[in-house]
């Protein structure tokens, strides 16, 4: 034992002679002042295609890797589209039936068809890629490989030599032929064949090109034809959208639009790529600031500067405030600012808060376990840091989300759903009972939004103050919103014919099934406090736990009572909330993402409207009347906009919360020094317990090794 | 030898097949192909007809166990089971549900797994017989009797104190080693020392106490009396003839886990941060990857059956009197 300790001590202490760098530094000590970010990650990326990759945690590394035609202003808000691989934000122009020009007024009904022009920005050249690499008589090198040369092939990095090429409009047909591949999966093929002309009839073309070889398939679909999206020439191409469809630009500035080179697509579909998991899946190819270098996801994934990269340059134009905040200092410089990002794994809060804590992360969110520690709450409600973070200069960032979490009700069940008046008022009732600030407070330490309608704050039509509350669950007193009390919706459970929660019919409390995602004992709580919040009024709250997974497929039989979902936005309009509430998109019947299935036929009439219209005074109005309707029928309990608590160290800089962009590493400035200065004076190594540790083992050991010898020297008698 | 290994090699078979039935079974019982589907398919915007393109490709559109509507052989053949069990049986794993190759996948996590199994094994083992030795020489007095208390106690204490304590101490209070984190090849070092140390400290309490009962046994025995007799030291007593004695008990438990030390450790990988095979089966367990998961449990039935083969044959060099037939 005494030995063994002795070994790990001498470890240890091997460890702390490595060099100057702390010893639990995690990083190699070459890296120390090196400009390089890091980061974790907790999950890992299961696409990094850009054609079906659809959740923020892969949109963490691939926004920085592709370049779709538009991307959102850093720091201008409202959000703001402006362009990145296109070279301006294209204008819709519109035609009729006969394929005449209509100007840009024309009534909705009037337009056939929307032409999208992109312009494509010039002079941008795709990443050093084997894809392109050529030989001496300029044939693709890496194209027609045999399993000879894939001998030791295990890694991309692995190939020797790269090239590169200028991206065209083609590789943004291309891409958008990708959408429509059935073997692809995208999760907005279905959205798409709505929207572009002659998608849906590729799409069944291609059903055929599914059975054939990856290289088949790869050839299939260039040669393929996509009647709405053509090459106009190498520097722009055009999307005809059926009619009009506004919310179209905000696609565009989604990764699904991103260019995607053939070569490249071609060249991991070769036989033997798949096996040694080189797939474009895995490896992505793009345009923009920042390469997958590495991409061990159960490791680390490793963002490296493009060498190629265009020289986008910082913004220079911010709101109010934002140059004294300093976020306009690196205006005009060419970006990225950094060299390389590294995102370690870190599945646990645990390990991953101590890492930003002693300095090894730039920047972290906020767990539960850690917000005590990092956050109080002071008595105007407002967040402050603690002691112990303002020590470390640590900063704190909050935004309210772009999303919603709601409890919905199902307009199609017998007792919670329904248009009577009697299901109103139960569901006002409810809405009244279950108290969200409770929730906020208790569950989310605070860190979220009460909402009065389905739109948070930065999409458009979102009203703030007296005008923007929930008349039927809220009042406005003293300049804010409270929530009316309990005896009146206790009155309003009596009018709709359940007097003291009782169910006339059997006598006995009404019971509602509450369908709940429960798979942890963490949910125990919270599912206790939601049966409380029912018994207020009287009424049984059954709670139906499952796995998410089933829960979406009752949600799809339409056969829970009373759930809680969320929603984050796609694109920052009021479209995109509404269209939850919207009749024909149903769960049940339709397949949408309507999981209360509304159906109101004048909401509907009026979403038809107003998703067309531009922005403006008269687009608010019918938002405004949507809302007074769906606030009125009230299907769902608005729930609460989520907020969001990020900190970073003082050596970051130009962190702004941008909710809708997510290629934000390019604007990232580091002070390696800096951080290196503070990492070592926050982490001496502290040896005593070491010492303590031999010292301890030697006063048990060496006295039990002296009885040891006594023993055996001792005579019987 | 050649004969016995090939008997109890082909008596693995129909343990193995039913360790794939059990295992398909279990988790179809939990989760539906359509389940499978939502998994992988993302939160948004699923309709049922990607659901429907995506389980055909994958061959989840198969009945589960016997298809009806087949004829002959293909009404057991052409079933989920059928198609997902038979390759496995060639150690060809195919590939998991988001479509990577499981083959190479395990092929680089067991390295991972390997550099914390293998010293926490080797290490546990010289500390775990060196304190059970000591005790079992000072056996019937206090120490014996206060040592047992305090394993008894170690034993209790789950091993995830283990694991937050040692993080807390050695690397946020002593800042001596990273809290967690993994590096390829020989800067691996620094991140084993702490998961090392865990494992090894949170196995001492079981393992002295194992081995205590074991040699405790061994020195109540005649030949033990009779070494003695002879003059010989109690440590040579000890550490020569009862530690050869107890070899045998020892290699059942010790042999047995060697081919599964590939496998690692589930809750050990997944604090440190650490790629290997544990973390690995953890994860296609939450995403509900049947092809990793199935695989995964092949490959570990058939690793213990190597380990209890293993053990048979390795009883036969340290005891002459065994002979395998």
């Amino acid at each position: 034992m005494f030995v063994v300790l002795a070994v790990l001590a001498a470890l240890v202490l091997l460890l702390g002679g490595c060099g100057k760098v702390p010893w639990n530094d995690p990083y190699p000590e070459g890296l120390a002042l090196s400009n390089t970010l890091y980061s974790s990650f907790d999950e890992r990326p299961k696409h990094l295609d850009p054609v079906r990759s659809y959740s923020a945690n892969e949109y963490a590394f691939l926004a920085q890797v592709y370049e779709p035609p538009l991307q959102y202003h850093f720091l201008l808000r409202p959000y703001q589209l402006v362009p990145l691989s296109a070279s301006q934000v294209p204008i819709p122009r519109y035609f009729d039936a006969a394929g005449k020009p209509l100007p840009d007024d024309a009534p909705a009904e009037q337009i056939a068809y929307s032409d999208y022009l992109v312009q494509v920005r010039r002079g941008v050249r795709f990443q050093p890629h084997p894809a392109f690499a050529r030989d001496g008589s300029g044939a693709l090198r890496y194209h027609g490989l045999t399993a000879v040369d894939l001998r030791g092939i295990n890694r991309l990095a692995d190939f020797p030599y790269t090239g590169t090429r200028d991206l065209t409009a083609a590789d943004f047909v291309h891409q958008t032929k990708r959408l429509a591949a059935p073997w692809l999966h995208s999760p907005i093929a279905g959205v798409m064949q709505e929207h572009i002309l002659g998608f849906k009839e590729l799409g069944e073309r291609l059903t055929q090109a599914a059975k054939l070889d990856p290289v088949a398939r790869v050839q299939a679909l260039r040669e393929a034809r996509l009647d709405g999206v053509e090459v106009v020439d190498p520097a722009s191409f055009r999307i005809r959208i059926n009619g009009k469809y506004p919310q179209f630009a905000y696609w565009l500035a989604m990764p699904f639009f991103a260019p995607m080179p053939w070569e490249a697509e071609l060249f991991y579909a070769q036989p033997g790529m798949k096996e040694r998991n080189i797939v474009l899946d895995w490896y992505p190819v793009g345009t923009g600031p920042f390469m997958l270098t590495e991409n061990n996801p159960n490791l680390r994934m490793v963002l490296t500067r493009n060498p190629n990269f265009w020289g986008e340059t910082f913004p220079t134009q911010g709101m109010p405030g934002d140059a004294e905040a300093g976020l306009i200092k690196d205006a005009s410089r060419p970006m990225p600012f950094v060299d390389q990002a590294v995102y370690s794994l870190e599945k646990e809060d645990i390990p991953r808060w101590n890492k930003f804590v002693q300095g090894y992360y730039d920047s972290s969110g906020i767990s539960s376990d850690a917000f005590d520690q990092a956050v109080r709450i002071g008595g105007d409600g407002g967040p402050s840091l603690t002691d112990e973070m303002q020590t470390k200069g640590i900063e704190l960032m909050t935004s309210v989300e772009t999303s919603i979490s709601y409890l919905g009700f199902n307009m199609r069940d017998q007792v919670v759903g329904g248009y009577s008046e009697q299901a109103r008022l139960l569901r006002r009732a409810i809405s009244i009972a279950v108290d969200y600030e409770e929730f906020i407070s208790i569950f989310a330490n605070g860190r979220g939004l009460i909402a009065q309608g389905p739109l948070p704050p930065g999409i458009s039509g979102y009203q703030e103050g007296k005008g923007g509350i929930n008349p039927y669950v809220y009042e406005w007193h003293d300049g804010r919103p409270v929530r009316r009390g309990i005896a009146e919706a206790r009155a309003l459970l009596e009018q709709a014919g359940y007097p003291g929660g009782r169910d006339p019919k059997t006598g006995r409390a009404l019971s509602i099934n509450y369908e709940a995602v429960a798979t942890g004992p963490d949910d125990k709580s919270r599912l206790a406090w939601m049966r409380k919040q029912f018994e207020k009024l009287g009424i049984e709250l059954v709670i139906r736990s499952t796995d998410y997974n089933r829960f979406q497929e009752k949600m799809q039989n339409g056969t829970g009572q009373v759930y809680m979902w969320g929603w984050n936005a796609d694109y920052p309009d009021s479209e995109n909330f509404f269209f939850l509430l919207y009749g024909p998109n149903g769960k049940v019947e339709h397949q949408g993402e309507n999981a209360s299935n509304y159906d109101n036929p004048e909401f509907n009439r009026l979403f038809d409207q107003m998703k067309f219209m531009e922005n403006g005074p008269e687009r608010q109005a019918l938002i405004d009347q949507m809302m007074t309707i769906a606030r009125r029928d009230a299907p769902w309990l608005w729930g609460f906009y989520p907020k969001a608590f990020s900190l970073h160290h003082q050596w970051l800089f130009n962190v702004n919360p941008n909710k809708m962009a997510n290629n934000t590493l390019k604007y990232r400035r580091l002070d390696p020094v800096l951080r290196e200065r503070l990492r070592t004076e926050w982490n001496p190594s502290v040896l005593w317990p070491l010492w303590a540790v031999l010292g301890i083992g030697a006063i048990l050991v060496l006295p039990a090794l002296w009885m040891v010898r006594r023993r055996e020297r001792s005579t019987a008698l | 030898m050649s004969a016995y290994i090939l008997r109890r090699l082909l008596y693995a078979l129909p343990i193995l097949i039913g360790v794939n039935l059990l295992t398909f079974v279990l988790f179809f019982v939990l989760n539906s192909p359509d389940e499978m589907a939502r998994m992988q398919l993302g939160e948004k915007r699923v309709t049922p007809a990607v659901i429907s393109n995506w389980k055909q490709e994958h061959g989840y559109d198969r009945p589960l166990l016997f298809n009806e509507k087949a004829s002959g052989l293909a009404k057991v053949t052409d079933t989920i089971f059928f198609q997902r069990s038979v390759k496995l049986f060639a150690f060809d794993f195919g590939s998991s549900d988001d479509g990577r190759n499981i083959g190479y996948d395990i092929s680089q996590r067991m390295w991972p797994s390997l550099a914390i199994a293998v010293p926490v094994l080797l290490v546990g083992f010289a500390i775990d017989i060196s304190l059970a030795l000591f005790i079992v020489f000072f056996r019937a007095t206090y120490l014996d009797f206060g040592a047992v208390v305090l394993l008894v106690a170690m034993m209790s204490i789950s091993g995830l104190f283990y694991i937050i304590g040692g993080q807390f101490l050695m690397s946020k209070m002593f800042h001596l080693v990273p809290i967690s984190g993994y590096d390829i090849g020989i800067k691996a070092w620094k991140f084993m020392i702490l998961p090392v140390i865990v494992g090894v400290v949170g196995g001492v309490g079981s393992g002295v106490r194992w081995y205590r009962t074991l040699f405790l046994e061994e020195v109540s025995k005649d030949y033990v009396r009779t070494a003695r007799a002879k003059g010989l030291t109690e440590r040579r007593v000890l550490f020569r003839h009862v530690f050869g004695n107890a070899l045998i008990p020892i290699l059942t438990g010790v042999v047995v886990v060697l081919p599964l030390l590939f496998m690692g450790s589930l809750i050990t990988e997944s604090f440190f941060g650490i790629p290997g095979l544990g973390s690995y089966t953890i994860d296609a367990i939450s995403n509900q990857d049947f092809a990793i998961v199935h695989a995964m449990v092949f490959l570990g039935a058939v690793l213990y059956i190597l380990g209890l083969l293993l053990t048979d044959i390795s009883y036969t060099l340290v005891d002459p009197r065994v002979r395998l037939q």
